[in-house]
């Protein structure tokens, strides 16, 4: 695939800003992503190739030292890497893990989904608007990062700080769920 | 709304993550091609429904994406275990006695 | 403490008792009349602070009723309360309601005024109205029920009228988990909840009152660690609100108790104030997960069961308690007290310590607890032991009792007094434990029933438990509290103590009582003597219910609809019971406890409803080209949760003009549309192509990379599930898509097969629908339009011909592009990932709009493939629709040894040749377009019922054709092509011809033109 050149990522919320003095709205700047798929064989090597270890254990993610690239347990043979796009394209990432030659799936996901940062002292309460996991910081600790159900929709929960989530959804949702959260964040104290 | 137990996530999950998906431990026939009619009608569409322990698929479908399997009593709603899709379905006995003990 | 503040807030005020501030007042109106309430005050409290004890007509007969209860059991004082036009509710508890300033409540069930109730005539007829009466008085004839019978009961019998404007409240939602949520904020439950809290666990405390207390609100002469009781309850409150672990919630009710200690609580949040903020919603449901559960919710006391116990003025014991000791009103100045139980001693002393005067208490047993007889005559206040009220006098507020000894016969002795304070015993509030599926058990001896086995992990304590004397319900709750911490994890649980006092203690005995009909109101009598208030049930009734056999309490209840309504029969479960019990000659458990369900106390559809309004209602998934179509004037239609562009008029086009311009102009130039609604799957893996081989009735081992086709996906039942054009762009990847409303189950389908029975496959599936946007170019003029913007790929006829799919450039944005036409003219569809797509439309459509070309909508695809006879699955199919029906039989691959569907496929009646298969009609009058859904039929004057061949599935209006076209399946149908058939419809039969699925360019030569 050949690079994009000359056309900026329109970001589905593009503009949309919310808080409350307890709670920030964010959305996430436009990021690479890769829903990858592999069995137990090949992990070693698809680790080696992204420079990250992938995470075995359920709920968990790992970021690596610059913390510009993470990927993220969505199932037993399930991961969604996350890279700020800073040190290249999707399409290298794809070549690189491609030349592992071990058995795999990558599949670029980067326009697919888009993100909204949830900051502040009463983030997780905003979520618990919408969210039926614990998300305590006993049961969620920072770097858990799960698919669930905001809502009425479907998304990945990645808690990066006590007081700081990534919700990842699908662009479409992307409306309902800023709006969802920006009204859950009404109601916190 | 019940907690279900996933077995890939090794963690209880609030039930509006998962899907129903039937009864469990019927198989596919590898013949389908030469399958009598009859056959056919007892492989697709003829279900126990019991009234107690039944082994029964979920799908932890806004979770890890995995079907896994299930023994649930309709009547108390309580699960007995779940358990990976492709294991052997459990012992009923053993399992009853073992939460008989346990609750 | 003075006159002043009694004239201000309502002259039934007692100086120097109750608990509220006399300077703090609240102005407000019952039914348009302006009065003073105090801060604090319920509805009730201050109705009865301004003398007014009236409240509302009850049910069925429209008797005059006033307030029985200072709680949520309230049966009677139900009013509509508003705060402005919007913001009305109906059938709000009095006892419950907190007084803002500017509130307004009306009485409801009356007409014209609450005084006077034309309504009140049903009392009279009451004898043709007994129990079960809906059912056998209004049998026949048929017909009446609907016109007569039905409108007029609803008329009269009623509760409050649904508000018709639209609720502009906001109403939050959360889910919440705990180590230990405890319901009920009275001795027990703050000292359970202390107890937990304490050994750091998390900790929710809820109560449904206004401040944390429970039956401290009444119970006064109570120090607990050497304090006043509700002073020690507030100041508890205040001290776990503070603590990092605890949640501390009032005027929330825990409604209801689901599987695994999940617990629905309400609150209501802004209900009590005069001026909510406006980012305050009204409601907040709490969903709590508690890995324990601790029932503190006390108990209910019970009236009494004599004739005419239901005159305004007549309430339990502990509510005329509460109103003194709390509110400080007095409810009456002359007040009886009727009691088979020692707690109505300790109201009488409260009331005539406050001054009102108590002319009697009648007691229907032998003799009270030690201590009583001894402290009422320290007070003045006459007993009568072995006496039973037989009568009531007074029309709208009691004004007398008439008392006898118990077993004579006498008329007995009339006392006047203006109110009735009484109490029959107490009910513990299983009602939660009942709820989560605990058993009851029958404690005998107190004529009760008390928790007994769980089903889940709580614990019941205190009065709900059965527990009595306060210092037991303390240790109980503080063992509790410190039991459940260990429990859910705690180690360092500290020992609390607290230090109890009662000035009754040890004198009452709390536990006695009596359930069913007392003095007068036995098996022989026709007197009116309630046991549920709410809807009109006398015992009376009861037995009645029990001669015409219902023998079960559930069958009693349902025929006489004891309990059964909105208060579910707090207060009259166990009068029911025992009455069915008694007339059966059976003891109470043997007849048994009809089963408790959520929600204790009712629940707005507000609360429930939550977030989920307007636009939270249901998500809106707008494509990433929307803006594109705003801009051009779209018209939108909903096709599930998505907005697609349906037609794009121009200026003085109505529908119909602007669809036929633009099928046109496809046609004979090219369209612009959205096709990126449609699901897309990238199945990536060594097994790809095996896995779409059993997927699709289609081979897909055999496309070679950089080719497409187009696949039917069948059920296991041998019906079409889904279809749609997949592309193979790797020897291990495919670009499968599905149609837009099967996205999602095709996915899990897929999923289904390849984890559970072909989980040694290696492949992968990614649902890609939402990476890709996609602008469909199609008609002649569709190469001519993107080749200038694509960049390494060989567009021309030999290179890419119909059905190729290639990666490459567009724009300077990766795509993947295939050749592929849903109008059978010549056609790409662009795929670019989304974020780009705004601007790479906006690139073509500069130069096609240059060349002529337009945008089309879902109507003109829709029309454009109709004409083509390409099917819409789910419109021209329905899920028993095989594909050799559709005209499909080309797609299923003979030579595979198996797919899904492939034995569903062979059944014998899957391949009847007199099966409804599709095929088109053409009117033979050109101009009609056809209803969808209308039936077809072969001979026009066969009588009804008429013999119905099939249904028209598509129709419209081809202006390429320049004639109407449809769609239709038919029994029979390709053999019927050339045949005439009938549509009738209400006004006229409409004559068609079978004809074949293709109406346009039947040879396809367009696809290359
Ligand atoms: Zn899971």
């Amino acid at each position: 695939m050949d690079s994009p050149v000359g056309m900026e990522r329109i970001h589905p919320l593009q503009n949309r800003r919310g808080a409350s003095a307890h709670v920030g709205l964010t959305p996430a700047p436009p990021a690479i992503r890769i829903a990858l798929r592999a069995g137990g064989d090949a992990l070693s090597a698809l680790s080696m190739a992204i420079g990250l270890d992938l995470p075995r254990a359920p709920k968990t993610a790992v970021v690596n030292g610059d913390g510009d690239r993470s990927v993220l347990w969505l199932g037993p043979d399930e991961w969604l890497l996350i890279d700020d796009g800073e040190n290249g394209e999707a399409a290298d990432l794809l070549a690189r893990l491609a030349e592992t030659g071990v058995l795999h799936s990558a599949v670029d996901v980067s326009h697919r989904n888009t993100a909204i940062m949830v900051t502040g002292e009463a983030a997780a309460s905003v979520l618990a608007a919408g969210c039926p996991q614990d998300l305590s910081l006993k049961a969620f600790p920072v770097n858990a990062c799960s698919r669930t159900v905001l809502g009425k929709i479907e998304v990945v929960i990645w808690r990066m700080a006590d007081d700081m989530f990534r919700v990842e959804c699908w662009r479409s949702f992307s409306d309902y769920a800023f709006a969802f959260l920006s009204e859950a964040a009404k109601d916190v104290r | 709304m019940l907690l279900i137990h996933c077995p890939y996530c090794a963690e209880e999950r609030p039930e509006i993550e998962f899907r129903h998906a039937g009864e469990a431990h019927i198989a596919r026939p590898d013949a389908m091609a030469d399958l009598s009619e009859e056959a056919f009608q007892g492989y697709f569409f003829i279900r126990d429904n019991r009234k107690g322990e039944v082994f029964e698929r979920w799908r932890h479908i806004h979770g890890c994406g995995r079907f896994f399997n299930a023994v649930r009593n309709t009547i108390t709603d309580k699960f007995l275990a779940t358990y990976e899709a492709g294991k052997p379905k459990p012992d009923l006995d053993a399992l009853k006695a073992q939460k008989g003990t346990s609750a | 403490m003075s006159a002043p503040h009694r004239m201000t807030s309502g002259a039934n005020r007692v100086a120097g008792a109750g608990r509220l501030t006399p300077a703090r007042t609240a102005r407000f109106t019952f039914d348009g009349k302006q009065l003073t309430a105090l801060e604090g005050d319920t509805l009730a409290s201050a109705l009865l602070a301004n003398g007014i004890h009236l409240m509302g007509r009850s049910f069925k007969y429209h008797r005059p009723r006033g307030v029985l209860s200072a709680g949520a059991e309230e049966p009677n004082a139900l009013m509509g309360v508003s705060r402005d036009a919007a913001r009305y509710q109906p059938n709000v508890r009095a006892s419950v309601q907190e007084v803002f300033d500017g509130m307004r409540a009306n009485s409801q069930n009356r007409w014209p005024s609450l005084a006077f109730d034309v309504g009140a005539v049903n009392d009279a007829l009451s004898p043709f109205l007994a129990a079960g009466f809906y059912y056998k008085t209004f049998m026949w004839p048929r017909a009446a029920w609907e016109r007569l019978y039905e409108p007029n009961i609803r008329a009269a019998a009623g509760l409050g009228v649904a508000p018709t404007e639209p609720d502009p409240d906001r109403y939050a939602s959360r889910y919440a988990h705990c180590d230990v949520l405890v319901v009920g904020g009275g001795v027990a439950g703050l000292s359970a909840a202390l107890a937990a809290a304490e050994s750091g666990v998390s900790v929710i405390l809820c109560d449904e009152q206004a401040e944390m207390g429970g039956a401290l609100h009444h119970e006064v002469g109570i120090s607990i660690n050497g304090e006043d009781g509700f002073e020690w309850a507030q100041k508890t409150a205040r001290r776990l609100a503070f603590m990092d672990n605890v949640e501390v919630l009032t005027r929330t009710t825990a409604f209801g108790y689901y599987a695994q200690n999940f617990v629905g609580l309400t609150e209501r949040v802004t209900d009590h104030l005069a001026s909510p903020r406006s980012d305050q919603p009204r409601e907040r449901l709490w969903q709590v997960r508690a890995r324990r559960v601790i029932l503190a919710t006390g108990a209910i006391e019970r009236h009494m069961v004599f004739p005419d116990n239901d005159r305004p003025g007549i309430m339990l014991a502990s509510a005329a308690r509460t109103f003194l000791n709390h509110y400080g009103v007095a409810v009456g100045s002359k007040v009886g007290v009727y009691a088979a139980c020692d707690s109505a001693y300790e109201a009488a002393f409260d009331l005539k310590r406050a001054g009102i005067e108590i002319p009697v208490i009648v007691d229907t047993r032998d003799g009270p607890g030690e201590g009583l007889l001894s402290a009422a005559a320290d007070l003045g206040i006459e007993v009568l032991t072995r006496h039973g009220v037989i009568a009531t006098g007074g029309r709208l507020r009691v004004s007398s009792i008439r008392v006898r000894p118990i077993g004579s016969s006498d008329g007995g002795r009339k006392i006047a007094v203006d109110a009735l304070i009484m109490s029959a015993g107490w009910t513990p509030a299983i009602h939660l434990f009942s709820q989560s599926r605990g058993k009851v058990t029958w404690d005998a001896e107190n004529s009760r029933f008390l928790p007994g086995a769980y089903a889940q992990d709580c614990l019941s304590i205190g009065a709900c438990n059965g527990t009595a004397g306060l210092q037991e319900i303390v240790e109980e709750a503080l063992a509790s509290g410190e039991l459940m911490a260990r429990a859910t994890g705690a180690e360092d649980v500290p020992k609390l103590s607290v230090a109890v006092e009662s000035r009754a203690e040890g004198r009452s005995q709390w536990t006695s009582g009596m359930a069913g009909a007392g003095e007068g109101a036995g098996a022989d009598s026709a007197a009116k003597a309630f046991v549920d208030f709410q809807n009109d049930v006398t015992a009376k009734d009861i037995r009645l219910a029990v001669r015409e056999g219902m023998h079960s309490i559930e069958h009693v209840k349902r025929f006489t609809t004891n309990g059964m309504a909105t208060d579910q029969g707090k207060t009259s479960n166990m009068h029911g019971l025992a009455i069915a019990a008694e007339t059966l000659g059976k003891s109470i458990p043997e007849v048994g406890l009809t089963t408790f369900r959520a929600p204790y106390t009712p629940v707005t559809f507000g609360a429930i409803v939550g977030h989920s309004r307007g636009a939270l209602f249901d998500p809106v998934r707008k494509t990433a080209l929307h803006e594109c179509w705003e801009t051009n004037g779209a018209i939108f239609e909903d096709v599930g949760q998505w907005k697609r562009a349906w037609y794009f008029p121009r200026v003085g086009e109505d529908m119909h003009q602007a669809v036929a311009r633009e099928c046109r102009t496809v046609r004979e130039t090219a369209g612009l549309f959205d096709a990126s609604t449609l699901g897309k799957i990238e199945v990536v893996g060594p097994d790809a192509a095996k896995f779409l081989d059993l997927m699709y009735t289609n081979a897909w081992s055999s496309l070679a990379p950089g080719r497409s086709k187009y696949g039917v996906m069948l059920r296991e039942d041998g019906y079409i599930y889904d279809d749609g054009v997949v592309g193979r762009l790797a020897e291990d990847r495919f670009h499968v898509t599905t149609t837009t409303g099967g996205a999602p189950r095709v996915l899990h389908h897929m999923e289904d097969y390849l984890q559970t029975e072909f989980p040694d496959l290696d492949v992968w599936l990614t649902s890609i629908t939402e990476q890709w946007a996609v602008i469909a170019v199609q008609g002649p003029k569709a190469r001519e339009i993107i080749a200038p913007f694509v960049e390494g790929i060989d567009m021309s006829d030999e290179a890419m011909p119909h059905m190729s799919v290639r990666e490459g450039v567009i724009c300077g944005v990766p795509t993947r592009l295939f050749r592929m036409s849903f109008t059978g003219e010549r056609g790409f569809e662009v795929n670019v990932p989304a974020d780009y797509a705004r601007s790479v439309f906006e690139a073509l459509w500069e130069r096609a709009e240059a060349m002529g070309a337009c945008l089309y909508g879902t109507e003109t695809m829709h029309v454009l493939r109709a004409e083509k006879g390409y099917i819409i699955v789910g419109q021209d199919t329905d899920g028993t629709v095989t594909p050799h029906d559709a005209g499909l039989s080309w797609a299923i691959s003979k030579k595979k040894p198996d797919f899904v569907g492939i034995a569903g496929l062979r059944r014998s009646d899957l391949v009847r040749t007199d099966r409804k298969q599709l095929v088109g009609l053409t009117t033979k009058d050109p101009r009609i377009v056809l209803d969808e859904g209308a039936q077809i039929v072969a001979d026009p004057n066969e009588k009804i019922p008429m013999t119905m061949l099939g249904h028209v599935t598509s129709s419209y209006w081809s202006d390429n054709c320049g004639r109407s076209i449809a769609l239709a399946v038919v029994a029979g149908g390709r053999e019927r092509i050339g045949q005439t058939l009938y549509v009738p419809m209400p006004d006229r039969t409409i004559e068609v011809e079978v004809t074949s699925t293709v109406f346009f360019d039947k040879e396809g030569g367009r696809l290359n033109g």
